[in-house]
């Protein structure tokens, strides 16, 4: 056991306690970003003027009428902007843009005395558009050739000749769409300039550092110029990593130009409109199998959308490819990947990160090709398990598959699988019009960040002297329960009460440098980090204790008074990791957090309305932190999950209308989440037992994202009930989201068994393959401006 | 007329200087009360439900509704509630501290706006009085109620995207009585205040509650621009999400002549009621319309939509119109001029339009008695509950001696508005009750109105849903032989 993930006697991880805001959030006391407006004075509200077209130049843009409305304090325009005009990190987002790119992108922003007297200014304001051809459909993209930044591959093996060794050959088309994020507290900034010229900026931000360089940058300032301050979040899975950094730098440039603070706060409406989403993505595959049922060869080529910046495309993009293989041991593999550019907002993290997607390639292909090699897919899915001495297509190897199936096992014999499956057959042959089906997928999911130097974090650790231990670390609290985990850690570490420990907001002038809180491993991270600072305390306390065994306050007060010092600032970095994302292989993930659910759904024949009867699931936490919060982010996780694969309907004008390129779902009451009543009837989650994970802080592991990815055995679930209204051994296509009207059609088709949907046999349907003189993805990939990418693809 | 105030929290706050657009919502947060938040601000998400007291019986129930919808001066006179005002941080309400205790919240952002719809449930007089869930860990599976009579469509109204769920479910499930000397149980003794006229002026309009429906149709009269608003429930969307503003609004919601239900001869039900109000007013009187209340939107919209809103706002879709058209329902509208009564199925016009004048208020609306024998409500959406429908569809049957006697059918969200399918109705009546007749009758269903395509459905969607609906409806009676395949 390493020192990392040892725990000592009574640790105070491990214990399931509630929410360390939980007292505040039921009572309406925990502060959001915007609650801060109301005890802030002088504030000045900003709206933006949002272009109509999803692509056109900005000929014209006349502020005049908009400064006559009463109480517009002033017009933000590309003039203001004293540093770089730009809200991302690859200097491909004009944050006062000449040539608007989307339907909602924000030409400029207006600043009132009230929100109602933006909002005015907002429309007064006159803006002439020469609108531009503008591709909106990612298959449109495709046919245009319309891609942008690097184009990976993974690839092993010999895939032509795991396909002519394969018994069965089959070839297919899958698509999936995107997901809003939806998290209730959209995006908020607050920026005021204290009395040295500094400027302080809340906002409701996944990564604080980063925010605080675009801020600097824009206004062409120092970092150490800007603090960001995050209290807490209203939600964020990914939609705030890089998608507030924008809003921050508009506000922060009103209250250095009008001396007064500046608040930005989207509606909901133009939260949807203007901010980044779960990326669709499209799919073309070749899979071969032998006799048997076993994965012999898949050639795949993904093609996500994109959006109209590459924003954080290439590394979800990278991270869908990484899972492809989901839980599945394929010999000769060949995928090739690539970001395509659309007229829309620009699609960036969302929980998963391209995991969910690339996991979907081969769950579709599974549950679609079961039924034609005549195997049973749960039986299907459970012999292509990694086996222990087996390696990912990228080279690394899968340590602990014995866990996916332990926890597989252990699911079917807790939820009664082989008894119920029975009585579905029962119920179903007894149902004219209504089918249950259960499904079973497993999950292995990749944690650490593919890019490497985000693997580090930070953390200030005091001790005052009364014994009272305040901590401050860089990760963000978004209801993920990372601050809870985090007192946990210090308080096992430092061994004193949970009590003790307070936890100060996340601020880049506390700990500098941080990542992004995302990627699920925050916890590893800024617990790696706490757990540093703690120990390096503990070690000076102890030399003051000298084996005396000094209760805790007697301790720190002597320690005080012999001059010792008191806090400390901890760090930590993940070891063990590499990646080559030039050829994409390496040993990018930490470790694999796995888990397998089993779904029951009952669909109903006439209208293809479904519910979810019952749901077991068992996942890897390893030895959980934090049980309550783990359980939180299982089932959270899942039912997120299930949104995006049923109802959660991203629609866009597609048209060649007026309309073409607005996003026809943007408001709650066209863009539906899953809801009270989309809680499964019965939802079973267990933690797996004996999973200590020897490189995480106290033997635990990630949890935010893989449980998201359980959702799939909703859909598989689905897929197969509409199958059971066909013919026995009725393979069905079902698209994705299957809103009730999808799983009415997959009903209908199963019904004509039309099983077009797969071409099969031997040499199938190649995947398109992309252009080979694309540029490959590269280590700095992540970071880099366009300028190093084409000094880049100079150099190659 | 005294000085426009709302007692929140027991705190009397001035009304004077809000604008007559300012929602409950932005006045509450205003006064430092930040626990309701804006989430949608469209009356979906539920992350700023606030309690109001509101009459029941001699007494008042705690009332939860959206403040982000209901303009702040409509509130005038009334009492209100907020997260702020169940508990403190060390001193949680019960249902705050079941929330907390069993992981309920994560986030925290849509918290304050569950608490105060639990809240509502946890005081309603008729949840059952029985034990709650030992250890609350799990759940009876499927419940419709909980073991506590907990109602969770209660929670209908209510978003979260962090939990899933589950620990709110069994917080809720977990609850118990309100303990003795529990205030706000002791306030629902007492009477509600009295919703009196009101005029608040502020800047950009004036929000006007008149007193008498006669005063209301004077003010409608000398301002034909005035913007008539009963829940605002649609009027607060606009607001909201469409910046639309009413230089003059008129509230009717609580005109006495609008608040009348009764259900003799004829069932008439004042225009200015509550969904909710009508709910429990009818007491189960017209099945069918207990078929629509829990798939009308959410209990949060359904205690402040009125019927007549509802009716006046003239939706394609309106979830209640084509049960409404299948009753024979018709609208009582009042002018200066007097009182005139129209069929509902002559009432609706075009894409939003009725035949409604300038001037001109719905009142009631008349449901004729006898009522068919056979109902049944279809609402075909993305999601079971709280979606707009794609396609909507009453029934009203009546079938004697295994003929179809009478066949009444309205449809939502397939026409420019609701309307009744005739021709179908006509393939129905005085043919006999067989799956024969109902799948020549189905063919002519699917083929009624005029189904488009949008972000709901496709169109091709919509005509098999009508396709389907008799057969649906055949087979959930109970007779539909198990040979026949769709």
């Amino acid at each position: 056991m390493s020192d990392l993930s040892r725990r000592p006697d009574d640790p105070a991880v491990g214990v399931a306690v509630a929410h360390e805001s939980a007292a505040l959030h039921v009572t309406g006391h925990a502060l959001f970003t915007d609650d801060l407006v109301h005890r802030t004075r002088d504030v000045v509200h900003a709206h933006p003027v949002c272009s109509p077209h999803p692509h056109a130049r900005v000929t014209r843009l006349d502020t005049a009428a908009a400064l006559e409305v009463a109480g517009v304090v002033r017009v933000l325009t590309i003039a203001d902007v004293p540093g770089v005009n730009d809200a991302g990190v690859k200097g491909d987002e004009p944050l006062f843009p000449e040539e608007v790119m989307f339907v909602g992108h924000a030409v400029c922003w207006v600043l009132g005395e009230t929100l109602e007297a933006a909002r005015l200014g907002a429309e007064a304001v006159e803006v002439d558009y020469e609108p531009l051809p503008a591709i909106v459909a990612l298959t449109e993209a495709i046919e245009a050739g319309s891609f942008q930044g690097g184009q990976p591959v993974v690839s092993r093996g010999d895939v032509e000749a795991g396909l002519a060794d394969a018994a069965h050959v089959f070839s297919g088309t899958t698509e999936m769409a995107g997901q809003e994020h939806f998290y209730l507290e959209t995006h908020a900034a607050l920026a005021l300039v204290d009395e040295s010229g500094q400027v302080f900026v809340q906002s409701s931000t996944q990564h604080p550092s980063e925010t605080q360089e675009i801020v600097a940058h824009v206004l062409g300032r120092h970092n150490h110029d800007v603090t960001v301050q995050c209290l807490r979040m209203g939600g964020g899975f990914g939609g705030k990593e890089m998608q507030p950094h924008g809003f921050a730098a508009v506000a922060a440039l009103g209250a250095v130009l009008t001396g007064r603070p500046v608040r930005v706060r989207l509606t909901r409406t133009l939260d949807m409109t203007m901010t980044g989403k779960r990326h669709g993505f499209h799919a073309q595959w070749r899979v071969g199998f032998d006799d048997d049922g076993r994965l012999l060869a898949l050639e795949a080529t993904l093609t996500s959308d994109g959006g109209w910046s590459l924003d954080l495309s290439e590394p979800v993009l990278a991270r869908a490819l990484c899972h492809v293989d989901n839980a599945y041991w394929i010999p000769h593999v060949l995928v090739h990947g690539r970001v395509a550019r659309t007229h829309k907002t620009s699609q960036t993290a969302f929980r998963g990160f391209g995991g969910p997607q690339g996991m979907l390639v081969i769950e579709d292909v599974l549950g679609r090709c079961a039924p034609l090699l005549g195997v049973d897919p749960l039986e299907l899915r459970r012999r292509n398990f990694y086996v222990a001495g087996q390696a990912t297509p990228y080279g690394q190897e899968v340590r602990h598959p014995d866990r996916l199936a332990t926890a597989w096992d252990q699911v079917i014999a807790s939820g009664q699988v082989d008894d119920r499956l029975r009585e579905i057959a029962e119920f179903n042959a007894a149902h004219p019009h209504t089918r249950r089906a259960l499904a079973m997928t497993p999950v292995k999911f990749g944690i650490s960040f593919n890019f490497t130097a985000f693997n580090q974090a930070g953390a200030l650790v005091h001790v005052y002297k009364d014994g009272s231990v305040l901590i401050n670390h860089g990760g963000t609290e978004m209801g993920q329960g990372l601050h809870t985990k985090m007192i946990q850690v210090a308080a096992t570490a430092l061994g004193v009460p949970l009590h003790r420990v307070r936890l100060a907001p996340t601020r880049t002038d506390k700990v500098p440098n941080t990542s992004a809180t995302a990627a699920s491993s925050s916890a590893d991270l800024n617990g790696g980090a706490v757990k540093d600072a703690c120990h390096q305390i503990m070690a000076r306390l102890a030399e003051v204790d000298a084996g005396r065994g000094l209760p805790w306050e007697e301790l720190v007060r002597e320690a005080y008074f012999s001059r010792v010092q008191l806090w400390a600032a901890g760090f930590y970095r993940t070891e063990g990791i590499h990646w080559d994302s030039t050829v994409m292989q390496g040993h990018p993930f930490k470790y694999f957090a796995y888990g397998v659910a089993a779904t029951e759904v009952e669909v109903d024949g006439f209208t293809g309305a479904y519910r979810t009867r019952r749901v077991d699931i068992v996942h890897d936490v390893g030895d959980s932190l934090s049980p309550l919060v783990d359980i939180g982010q299982i089932e959270g996780g899942f039912v997120q999950g299930a949104g995006w694969l049923t109802l959660e309907d991203l629609r866009w004008d597609e048209s060649d209308g007026p309309g073409r390129g607005r996003l026809t779902t943007q408001s709650a009451s066209t863009y539906k989440l899953p809801s009270f009543s989309e809680l499964p009837d019965e939802l079973n989650v267990a933690l797996l037992e004996h999973a200590h994970e020897d490189g995480a802080v106290y033997g635990s592991k990630a949890v935010g994202e893989p449980p998201l990815m359980l959702a799939l055995s909703v859909r598989e679930a689905l897929r197969q009930a509409a199958a059971a209204f066909g013919p026995e051994g009725t393979s069905v296509d079902l698209a994705s989201p299957a809103t009730p009207e999808q799983v009415f059609w997959a009903v209908e088709r199963a019904r004509g068994a039309d099983p077009d949907h797969v071409a099969v046999g031997s040499p199938g349907i190649a995947p398109e393959k992309p252009d080979p003189s694309a540029p490959r993805l590269h280590p700095e990939s992540e970071r880099v401006s366009r300028e190093a990418v084409g000094h880049e693809s100079v150099e190659a | 007329m005294p000085e426009p105030q709302i007692v929140v929290n027991g705190t009397p706050r001035t009304l004077d200087g809000v604008p007559a657009f300012t929602n409950a919502l932005d006045f509450l947060r205003s006064l430092g009360l930040t626990g309701a938040k804006e989430g949608c601000a469209e009356g979906e998400c539920g992350a700023c439900a606030v309690l109001v007291a509101r009459p029941d019986g001699d007494g008042s129930r705690w009332t939860p509704v959206n403040a982000c919808l209901v303009p702040a001066a409509a509130l005038d006179g009334q009492e209100v509630v907020t997260a702020e005002g169940l508990g403190t941080p060390d001193d949680l309400h019960p249902v705050q501290a079941e929330l907390a205790s069993r992981g309920g919240s994560q986030c925290g952002y849509c918290t304050p706006g569950f608490v105060c719809s639990m809240a509502a449930e946890y005081y309603r007089p008729e949840r059952p009085d029985s034990q709650p869930l030992e250890g609350g860990s799990d759940s009876e599976h499927g419940a419709e109620r909980g073991p506590n009579g907990f109602d969770p469509h209660a929670m209908s109204g209510n978003l979260c995207r962090c939990t899933g769920y589950r620990p709110i479910r069994d917080a809720a499930w977990a609850l118990g009585a309100p303990a003795p000397g529990d205030p706000l149980a002791a306030r629902r003794e007492e009477p509600a205040p009295e919703v009196s006229a009101t005029r608040v002026d502020g800047a950009g309009g004036a929000f006007v509650r008149p007193g008498s429906l006669a005063e209301a149709l004077d003010l409608l009269h000398d301002h034909p621009d005035a913007t008539v608003v009963a829940g605002a429930t649609d009027w607060g969307v606009e607001v909201n999400l469409r910046g639309r503003r009413a230089s003059y609004a008129v509230a009717v919601d609580h005109l006495p002549r609008l608040r009348g239900l009764s259900t003799g001869e004829v069932i008439e039900i004042g225009a200015g009621l509550t969904l909710s109000e009508v709910e429990a007013g009818l007491g189960g009187e017209v099945p069918l319309l207990d078929e629509v209340w829990p798939l009308f939107a959410s209990r949060l919209i359904r205690n402040s939509a009125t019927i007549g809103g509802n009716i006046g706002t003239a939706s394609p879709i309106g979830d209640l119109p084509p049960a409404l058209l299948a009753l024979e329902a018709s609208v009582v509208l009042a002018s200066r001029e007097g009182d005139r009564e129209v069929a509902l199925a002559d009432y609706f016009t075009g894409y939003r339009e009725t035949v409604l004048r300038p001037g001109e208020l719905i009142t009631s609306v008349r449901v004729p008695r006898p009522l068919a024998a056979l109902t049944a409500f279809h609402k075909i959406a993305k999601r079971r509950y709280d979606d707009i429908s794609s396609v909507a569809v009453g029934f009203a049957l009546d079938v004697v001696d295994d003929t179809v006697v009478r066949a009444r059918i309205g449809l939502g969200g397939v026409a420019a508005t609701p309307i009744r399918a005739l021709a179908t109705e006509a393939a129905l009546e005085g043919r006999p009750w067989t799956f024969e007749t109902v799948e020549a009758a189905a063919e002519v269903m699917r083929g009624e109105g005029t189904p488009m395509d949008d972000h709901r459905a496709s169109a091709a969607y919509r005509s098999a849903m009508l396709g389907n609906a008799l057969p649906r409806l055949w087979s959930e009676t109970g007779r539909l032989p198990a040979e026949v395949g769709r």
